[in-house]
């Protein structure tokens, strides 16, 4: 027990340190920054209204995404999300799938273990590639940072792009799967 | 064709901090605790992720202040052709930047004279593909549906792009 609490205060040290090691970059970039527009002051006015307009856009957005993103890990934990993808199939686990990937729940690399752990238990591999694409690429706050930056055609039309093609890829990789299990000899990888 | 879109997209944008403000309003009333905490998340995360965003948008206004007009557009835009296709295509498959920060590196590409192809194949890879994440990946599901899945979305993210072009 002690141990485990020793673990986790090392961890947040750990993180930290590695944010304050963020900000100290971000400090000597600022620096580096404003001594290249001294020295080069013909180019400081696109350059610092470029900078300008990027960072109004990003700043407007941020509060709204960060809450949701807040929001969403407190209310829906990822017990939550094991227990519903379960075994479902057909179109209504794809959906599932989909859904419950498209959360805001972290960066990819949680989603492997979490994904593993689907499969042990009998979870269909399309559904689990589903997962974990959907999971990589279509989460709900960052696409609200993608309309506001890209636009609402561009964003919409790439999701709904992204989304047919996920389920394709889950129902091929499924079948490569399945074929390669039934014919072992033909594995060369 | 950017301005454009941001015209449009005016409107969305309330939407989007409504869904937030809704959201919040709701949470206050169901449990008090937790929107304590969701609240305490969203500002860890903010603060986590700030200096990033701030070098990012100083190194987006270096880019496009310094870089000689036509050199984005030569390499990923529509001179390079598909070339340039899979140059951002596989940019974003080795890069490992999380993807709230990508789209305004995105928008940027695109401001500078990129074409959409080459952003939206950029955009897409860098979030489903990920080269330095295979071994974790390789780790935790095995070899051959982290082979599979890495080399389909790849694919797939270009396709993604070529229908994306042909429409906008």
């Amino acid at each position: 027990m002690n141990s485990l609490k020793d673990n986790k205060t090392t961890e947040k040290n750990k993180q930290k340190k590695a944010i304050l090691r963020d900000y100290l970059i971000m400090g000597v970039a600022l620096i580096a920054a404003a001594a290249i527009l001294l020295i080069l002051p013909e180019r400081s006015g696109a350059v610092l209204n470029t900078t300008k307009n990027y960072f109004i856009r990003l700043i407007t957005i941020l509060p709204a995404v960060m809450i949701i993103i807040g929001l969403f890990s407190v209310w829906i934990p990822r017990s939550t999300i094991i227990k519903y993808m379960g075994k479902t199939s057909g179109v209504k686990g794809i959906l599932i799938s989909l859904a419950l990937g498209m959360l805001p729940t972290g960066p990819l690399y949680i989603a492997f273990p979490m994904a593993a752990a689907l499969l042990k238990k009998g979870a269909k591999v399309s559904n689990i590639i589903i997962f974990i694409s959907a999971w990589a690429c279509i989460k709900l706050p960052q696409e609200f940072v993608e309309i506001q930056f890209m636009g609402i055609n561009f964003t919409m039309l790439r999701l709904s792009l992204t989304i047919f093609f996920v389920i394709i890829m889950g129902i091929i990789i499924e079948k490569i799967i399945k074929f390669t299990r039934k014919n072992p000899e033909l594995i060369k990888k | 064709m950017l301005n454009y879109f941001i015209k449009k997209s005016i409107i969305f944008v309330d939407i989007k901090r409504l869904l937030a403000f809704v959201f919040l309003i709701y949470s206050v009333v169901k449990n008090r605790d937790k929107t304590k905490k969701a609240l305490k998340i969203a500002l860890k995360t903010l603060v986590k992720i700030l200096p990033v965003m701030i070098i990012i948008v100083i190194s987006i206004g270096f880019m496009l202040g310094f870089l000689p007009s036509g050199i984005i557009s030569r390499v990923v835009g529509e001179q390079a052709g598909f070339f340039g296709v899979l140059v951002t295509a596989a940019l974003g498959s080795i890069l490992f930047i999380p993807s709230l920060i990508s789209f305004p590196i995105a928008a940027s590409l695109l401001d500078g004279g990129a074409s959409i192809i080459s952003v939206s194949a950029f955009i897409t890879t860098l979030t489903m593909v990920g080269v330095i994440t295979i071994p974790i990946e390789v780790r935790e599901m095995g070899k051959k549906i982290t082979v599979l899945r890495n080399i389909f979305s790849f694919i797939f993210a270009v396709i993604i792009a070529l229908i994306m072009e042909i429409i906008l």
